[in-house]
C-alpha cells in the first residue's frame, strides 16, 4: 500500500514540476508589470530545441541548456516588441505563442519518432534506499530539486532583497518607480528573460525527462495552465508551489481514472484539468476581499517621459 | 545603448493604413531567411506561396473559401479587442457553434427537402457560439476572473466535447467506424456560388458581417461605447456607459460570430462533423484582426493575406516539401511585425548611446 501511494506521489511530482518552473518564471515577469502570454510557445521551443540538441550532441545537459537558451531567445523578441516598441503585451504574447509553436515544429521535425533515455533521477547510495522517505526525498529527478530551490529562491528574492523590492514597485506603479530613479525597462527586460529561461527549462524537462521524446503539441496547454497558476496563487511564490501540486494531482487523478475506466467518456476526464482550472480561478476570485492582488501596472506599456 | 520612443505628431490615417504593408514586407524578408536556413530557395518559396495562387483563377476561389471563416471570426473579435477585452477563445466558440448548428442538419439526414433547416442551423450555430462566449464574460463581470484564461481553457473543453460527440453518440453508424457524423443533406448545406470550384455562399455572409460591423462601430451609440471603453475607460464610466453590460455584449457578439463561422465552415465546405473541423482558425483570426488594424475593411484584406499564406503553405508542402509549421512561424512573425509597425507609426525610434532607463 505504501508503495502505491509513494508511486502516485512520485507521478504527481513529475506532472507538477514543469508547471511549477514555468509558473515561477511568469510570476517574476508579472511582478515586474509585464504580462507575457507566450509561455506555451516558449515552452514548446524549449522542448523541441532541448530534445534536438540533446540528441545531436548526445548530452542531456547541453540539451537542457539549449532549451533554456531557446526560451530566452524567444522572450527577447517579446521584450523588443513590448519594451522597445511599447506594443500591446496581450497581442505580442499571442504572437509569441503562435511563433513558438511554429518554430518548435520546424526545429523538432527531424526528431519526431526518435526517443532518448530520460535523464535519470539522482541516486545517493544508502539515503535513496531508506524506507518511506528515501525515494521521495533523496531519489528524485534533479529538476525536482531545482524547482523547489527556484520556488524558495523566488520567494526570498521578492520578499527579502532590494532588487526584489525594486522589481515589485516597478510592477505596482511604473511611473512612480521611474520617478524614483529605478530602471523600469532594464528590470523588465531581465524579468522577461528570466521568464523565458524558466519556460524553456520547463519545456526541456517535458522532452528530456517527462516523456523522453518530442512530438508536436506535447506541451498540451501546460503553458496556459502555468499562467493560470500565477493568478490562482494571487502572485505569491509559495502558493504557486501549492497550486502546481494541486494541478499536477488533478492531471494524475485524471490519468488513473482513465485507466480504471469509470464508465465516463475519456474526453470528459481529459477535460477535467481545464475545467478544474476555471473552477479554481472562480473560487479564488470569490474568496477575495477588496482589490485584486494583481500588480498595478500589469499589462500596460511604459514609455519613459522625456 | 537604448531605444527611445518619441511620439510622432500628426500621423495621417494613410500612414496608419500603410503600416500593415510594411509589416508584411518585413515579415517576408524574415520568412525568406528562415526558408534559406532550411536549405531551400527563398525565391522559389515566394513564388509557390504568394505568386502562383494569385495568378490562378481556381486558387482565387480557394482563397475566398479560406478567407470566409477568418473574416467572420475577426470581425467578431473587433468588438472585444476595440473595447480592450481579450477573447482568445474564438477557436472554442467556433467549435461549439459548429456543434449547435449541426443538430438540425443531423436530425434531418434522410429527409426529402426542408429549406428551413439551413437558416435555422446558421442561427443555432451563432447562438451556440454566443453562449460559449458568454461564459468568460459573465465570470469576469461577476467574479473578476481573467477572461483571457477562461476563454482559452474553454477551447480545450470544446475540442474534447466535439471529439466525444463524433466518436460516440453522433458517429455515423454506416461510417466504417470512422469518427465522423453522417453527411448533411444538400438542403442543409450552403449553396455553391460557381458551377465549378468550391466557392460557397459563406463569403457573402462574411462580407455582410464586415459591413454590419462597420456600421455598428461607426454609426451607433453601442459601437461608440465599445470604442470609448477601449480608448478611454474613465471617460466611458463618467459618460454613463455600463462597463459590465458592454463586456457581456462584446463577448456574446464575438462568440456568436465565431460560432457562425463554425457552422458556415461545416455547412459550407465540410458537410459533416469530424474531430478536427477548424485547425486553429480561431487563433489565426487574431492575426487577421490585427493585420486589418481592427477595422472591418482592413480585416477583409487581412483575411485574404492570411488565406494566401495558408493556401501557399499547403502548395509549398507538396511542391517544395516545406513543413506546414513554416506557415505558422511566418504568421507569428507577421503578427510581431504588425505590432512593431503600428508602434513605429505612433513613435519615432531614436537610438541613444550610453545611459539606460
Amino acid at each position: 500500500m505504501i508503495g502505491f501511494w509513494e508511486s502516485i506521489l512520485l507521478t504527481v511530482i513529475t506532472a507538477a514540476t514543469p508547471l511549477l518552473i514555468a509558473a515561477l518564471g511568469e510570476l517574476i515577469v508579472e511582478k515586474s508589470g509585464v504580462l507575457n502570454l507566450g509561455v506555451e510557445g516558449m515552452m514548446a521551443v524549449g522542448a523541441s530545441t532541448g530534445f534536438a540538441v540533446a540528441t545531436l550532441t548526445d548530452s542531456s545537459l547541453t540539451g537542457v541548456l539549449a532549451g533554456i537558451g531557446a526560451g530566452m531567445a524567444l522572450s527577447l523578441v517579446f521584450a523588443l516588441v513590448t519594451l522597445g516598441f511599447a506594443a500591446n503585451q496581450v497581442a505580442a504574447g499571442l504572437a509569441l505563442t503562435i511563433l513558438g509553436l511554429g518554430l518548435a515544429g520546424l526545429i523538432g521535425a527531424k526528431f519526431v519518432g526518435t526517443s532518448r533515455i530520460a535523464i535519470p533521477p539522482i541516486h545517493i547510495p544508502g539515503l535513496s534506499e531508506l524506507p518511506l522517505v528515501g525515494k521521495l526525498v533523496f531519489g528524485q529527478s534533479p529538476f525536482f530539486y531545482l524547482s523547489v530551490a527556484l520556488a524558495v529562491g523566488v520567494a526570498w528574492f521578492l520578499k527579502k532583497t532590494r532588487a526584489g523590492l525594486s522589481l515589485r514597485s516597478i510592477g505596482e506603479n511604473h511611473s512612480s518607480a521611474h520617478a524614483l530613479g529605478l530602471k523600469v525597462l532594464r528590470t523588465r527586460l531581465l524579468a522577461i528573460l528570466f521568464g523565458g529561461a524558466c519556460a524553456g527549462l520547463a519545456g526541456a524537462y517535458l522532452s528530456l525527462v517527462y516523456t523522453p521524446f518530442w512530438s508536436p503539441g506535447m506541451t498540451a496547454g501546460r503553458g496556459w495552465i502555468a499562467l493560470a497558476l500565477v493568478v490562482f496563487a494571487s502572485w505569491l511564490p509559495l502558493r504557486v508551489f501549492l497550486g502546481a501540486y494541486l494541478f499536477g494531482g488533478a492531471t494524475i487523478l485524471q490519468m488513473h481514472a482513465q485507466a480504471a475506466s469509470l464508465g465516463l467518456p475519456s474526453q470528459a476526464l481529459s477535460a477535467f484539468p481545464y475545467i478544474a482550472t476555471i473552477i479554481a480561478l472562480v473560487l479564488i476570485s470569490m474568496r477575495r476581499v477588496g482589490a485584486t492582488p494583481a500588480p498595478g501596472s500589469l499589462g500596460t506599456a511604459f514609455v519613459p517621459p522625456r | 545603448m537604448r531605444l527611445e520612443l518619441i511620439p510622432r505628431r500628426d500621423v495621417s490615417s494613410l500612414q496608419r493604413s500603410l503600416a500593415p504593408l510594411w509589416a508584411i514586407l518585413a515579415a517576408l524578408v524574415m520568412g525568406g531567411l528562415i526558408v534559406a536556413f532550411l536549405g531551400r530557395s527563398p525565391l522559389a518559396a515566394f513564388r509557390v506561396y504568394f505568386l502562383d495562387p494569385l495568378t490562378d483563377p481556381w486558387a482565387l476561389q480557394e482563397l475566398a473559401v479560406k478567407a470566409t471563416p477568418l473574416i467572420i471570426i475577426a470581425t467578431g473579435l473587433v468588438y472585444c479587442f476595440r473595447a480592450n477585452l481579450w477573447n482568445i477563445g474564438a477557436e472554442g466558440q467556433l467549435i461549439v457553434g459548429a456543434i449547435f448548428g449541426s443538430i438540425l442538419p443531423l436530425a434531418t439526414v434522410g429527409m426529402e427537402s426542408a429549406p428551413w433547416v439551413l437558416p435555422a442551423a446558421l442561427l443555432l450555430g451563432a447562438l451556440g457560439g454566443a453562449f460559449y462566449g458568454f461564459i468568460p464574460a459573465i465570470l469576469r463581470v461577476r467574479f473578476g476572473v481573467s477572461e483571457i484564461l477562461v476563454s482559452l481553457m474553454l477551447v480545450y473543453v470544446a475540442e474534447l466535447t466535439l471529439d466525444y460527440l463524433v466518436r460516440g453518440p453522433w458517429r455515423d453508424p454506416k461510417g466504417f467506424n470512422f469518427p465522423t457524423t453522417p453527411t448533411f443533406e444538400s438542403f442543409a448545406t450552403l449553396p455553391n456560388l460557381a458551377s465549378e470550384g468550391r466557392l460557397h455562399a459563406g463569403i457573402i455572409i462574411a462580407l455582410i458581417c464586415a459591413a454590419v460591423t462597420w456600421f455598428v462601430l461607426n454609426r451607433t451609440l453601442f459601437g461608440f461605447g465599445i470604442r470609448v471603453a477601449g480608448e478611454a475607460p474613465r471617460a466611458a464610466r463618467f459618460s454613463g456607459f455600463n462597463a459590465n453590460r458592454m463586456t457581456i455584449a462584446a463577448f456574446v457578439i464575438s462568440g456568436g460570430l465565431a460560432g457562425l463561422a463554425g457552422i458556415v465552415e461545416v455547412t459550407g465546405q465540410i458537410g459533416q462533423l469530424k474531430p478536427a473541423i477548424s485547425g486553429g482558425l480561431g487563433f489565426t483570426a487574431i492575426i487577421v484582426a490585427y493585420l486589418g488594424r481592427l477595422h472591418p475593411v482592413g480585416i477583409i484584406f487581412g483575411a485574404f493575406v492570411i488565406a494566401l499564406t495558408v493556401y501557399g503553405g499547403e502548395a509549398a508542402q507538396i511542391a517544395l516539401k516545406l513543413p506546414l509549421d513554416l506557415t505558422r512561424t511566418f504568421q507569428g512573425i507577421l503578427l510581431f511585425c504588425v505590432l512593431a509597425a503600428d508602434a513605429l507609426t505612433t513613435y519615432r525610434l531614436r537610438i541613444v548611446r550610453g545611459v539606460t532607463a
